[in-house]
């Protein structure tokens, strides 16, 4: 995802995250009655393992703790009620490095001998991680890698359970004509492989609608984006949409409002986190606009199932659920789903997968031949004093 | 094309004048430290990390988090720059005294000094990144998180040009590194320390004979160049007011490249050389996009070194006036 974690500092950051790993591996190790857990089905009392991989201590790791949480919850609650298998949730910090995750995909399945992986996060490393589970024929599913490409390349064990940037950039557009009654907007990207992909669409379906448009690229490592800011300016646009992760967004919006600039200010899920009013500041971000192919739950909701869910994790980590929380809850319910069918093997997991369909926090989960999840809907977020708040699902959501 | 030049022209000229200050006072680190020692002293981005979060600090401390005006924010300014300073220069002393001295005094070879360097600057990032941010700075699991310095300095316009506004933050940026830089400048040419600079860069067994104590005199070179980084670290936070433990990296490189094209070993060429590329990089944004930046300031300095192997003013420390 960010070209800055290919450096230098990356390989030390390496060898620490894989010795932590691996102490973090024999002291479960212990609990783990089956020497070959992975593939052979485990006998009662045992321990089986599920992997969770993302940026947990990054960047960006603020959009990879609330899907983490969220499993782990699943996790907890299953266990709890004292199941013949057990499951034990192993966490791998890619920070969100592609060499780094596949390295830990290795991890994972030869020492650790997971039978799913809830994840990648995000989608630059999920490309290159699913080709390794594939060869090892284990499942995953992802809360959070949006990127199309994804589900195109055939893969029988890759899942996401959320829908991708093809739908998340034309609902998101859509809005932006429509909702927003843009006449001439300004696209930015951040050149990654989820920022780029997902501007490329939004202004695709912004010509299609005959909006007037404007573009541009920068580099999220650097911290002054004047260049794209003159640009900005000097365009008059009356709304500029960001495709890229929060960390250069908030930057990139102050420096928009410290010039003057009043256009609307729309992103991507990449930017759905309280560090995007952070680093832009309260009175800059207010009324930024963000639109997600996730559900974050307010706290005004009503439906009894997404409430207990709220309530639950509010109870667990002191703090309402935030962005990917319900997805990352609802990958790891197929999971324990699967183990409670009495499927404690990757492949018998993968085809129970093939076959769920039920009413999940965030969604009807049900996924299509290629992993996709078949709901599609898009939903509209926008902070207000401070905060960020749910406006609707984006072919519906208004202006207040 | 070229209506697009002529619309973002002196916008973009005020930002890069900002940056390539910022890019100048660093260069000087490099270039001060090369003219004595012929070594590149490639920790210095962490230098300037460093100067960032120490300029942080006294916010941080102090607990402010809402603009201030008046005397109250010159003061916060001025400290911001002192412990900026403070915290730049003694870590570049202790840098010398722990990943070079050690290795001078055995007359090892200058590529395991740059060896040195470069353990010694992932060493501070990760220092930063796993101990300092999250314990100094209260952010627990948050070491690798930018952080941000909330707005002590309300951005109002101080004049206009052309129409296009020039904000306080920018002037103050410009201003302060140009005077840094005259008074670095008298320093050098006019104090019996200046004199020991040059003369140990000219020829350090003549200025031994003379009676220079040489380790007293990169003690001072590590000292001043580390104190300009510091002011800049301090001036990028108050202006762009954001920061993370590998902000070194990009300035640092960018740094490099100006002191080489300026001239390196030159200290007027360091601000010539900062200046230079902050315009270059912004100037080349309005053609290709802000994408080809990087590309764009690598090519002139390739270009520049085809034609002035030396640099723009190429004129070094060594052969500078008595």
């Amino acid at each position: 995802m960010r070209p800055k974690s290919a450096r230098l500092g990356g390989v030390l950051a390496v060898g620490l995250a894989l010795t932590l790993g691996l102490a973090a591996c024999s002291d479960g190790g212990g609990t783990d009655a089956s020497p070959e857990a992975g593939s052979s089905s485990a006998a009662a009392g045992s321990t089986i393992k599920l992997g969770f991989m993302g940026d947990l201590t990054g960047a960006n790791a603020g959009i990879v703790i609330p899907p983490r949480n969220g499993a782990k919850l699943v996790i907890d609650e299953y266990n709890k009620t004292n199941p013949a298998v057990k499951v034990e949730m192993v966490e791998y910090d890619s920070q969100a490095d592609p060499s780094k995750a596949v390295a830990l995909a290795q991890q994972a399945i030869k020492t650790d001998k997971i039978v799913g992986l809830i994840g990648p996060a995000f989608s630059g490393e999920s490309a290159q991680v699913a080709p390794v589970m594939e060869e090892a024929m284990i499942p995953s599913i992802s809360a959070s890698a949006t990127n199309a490409a994804l589900s195109a390349n055939g893969w029988k064990y890759w899942h996401r359970v959320l829908p991708s940037d093809s739908v998340q950039g034309p609902g998101i557009a859509n809005f932006i004509a429509d909702g927003v009654g843009s006449k001439n907007a300004f696209v930015i990207d951040d050149k990654s492989e989820y920022g780029k992909p997902l501007a490329d669409v939004v202004r695709t379906t912004l010509e299609g609608k005959g909006v007037k448009l404007t573009n541009d690229s920068l580099d999220p490592a650097e911290s002054d984006f004047s260049s794209v800011v003159n640009k900005v300016v000097a365009a008059k646009p009356d709304a500029i949409f960001f495709g890229g992760y929060y960390a250069a967004g908030g930057v990139l919006l102050k420096q928009l409002r410290d010039k003057g600039v009043k256009a609307k200010f729309l992103s991507g899920d990449g930017s759905l986190d309280k560090g995007l009013i952070d680093g832009a500041g309260a009175a800059n971000a207010e009324g930024a606009l963000v639109g997600c192919p996730c559900y974050i739950a307010t706290p005004d909701v009503t439906d009894a199932k997404v409430k207990a869910f709220a309530d639950a994790y509010k109870a667990a980590y002191s703090a309402d659920p935030a962005i990917y929380a319900a997805e990352g809850y609802d990958a790891a319910t197929v999971f324990i789903d699967a183990i409670k069918a009495g499927n404690t093997t990757a492949d018998k997991i993968n085809a129970f997968i093939g076959t769920v369909d039920f009413a999940g926090v965030s969604k009807q989960v049900k996924f299509e031949a290629n992993g996709e999840v078949a709901a599609k809907d898009i939903y509209i977020y926008q902070v207000k004093d401070g905060a960020i708040g749910l406006l609707g699902k984006a072919a519906e959501a208004k202006l207040g | 094309m070229l209506n697009d030049f002529v619309n973002q022209f002196w916008p973009a000229t005020i930002d890069g004048l900002a940056f390539g200050s910022i890019y100048a006072l660093i260069a000087l680190g490099y270039t001060m430290v090369y003219g004595v020692l012929r070594l590149i002293n490639f920790a210095h981005s962490e230098v300037f990390m460093i100067g960032t979060f120490g300029a942080m600090f006294v916010p941080f401390v102090l607990g402010i988090s809402s603009p201030l005006t008046g005397i109250a924010l010159v003061g916060i300014i001025v400290a911001m720059i002192l412990a900026g300073m403070v915290a730049s220069a003694g870590t570049a002393m202790a840098l010398e005294r722990i990943a070079y001295r050690p290795l001078r005094s055995r007359g090892a070879s200058r590529l395991a000094a740059l060896i040195s360097a470069i353990g010694a600057s992932i060493f501070l990032q990760e220092l930063f990144a796993l101990l300092i941010i999250p314990k100094v700075f209260n952010r627990p699991q948050q070491g690798r998180i930018p952080m941000a310095l909330p707005r002590l300095m309300e951005r109002t316009e101080l004049f206009s040009i052309f129409g296009h506004s020039v904000r306080v933050d920018q002037v103050l940026v410009i201003v302060a590194a140009i005077g840094m830089m005259v008074a670095l400048d008298a320093l050098v040419n006019r104090t019996k320390v200046g004199r020991g600079i040059r003369a140990t860069a000219q020829n350090p067994e003549a200025a031994v004979l003379m009676g220079v104590d040489i380790n007293k005199i990169v003690r001072m070179t590590f000292l001043i160049g580390g104190g300009m980084a510091g002011v800049a670290g301090a001036l990028y936070l108050i202006s762009y007011e954001n920061t993370n433990y590998f902000i070194g990296f990009l300035f640092g490189i960018k740094a490099f490249t100006a002191a080489v094209l300026g001239g390196i070993g030159n200290l007027r060429g360091a601000l010539v050389g900062g200046i230079t590329l902050g315009l270059v990089e912004n100037y080349g944004a309005i053609f290709f996009g802000s994408d080809w930046k990087h590309v764009i300031s690598f090519s002139i300095l390739v270009l520049v070194l085809m034609f002035r192997p030396t640099g723009i003013l190429g004129e070094s420390l060594q052969q500078a006036r008595a």
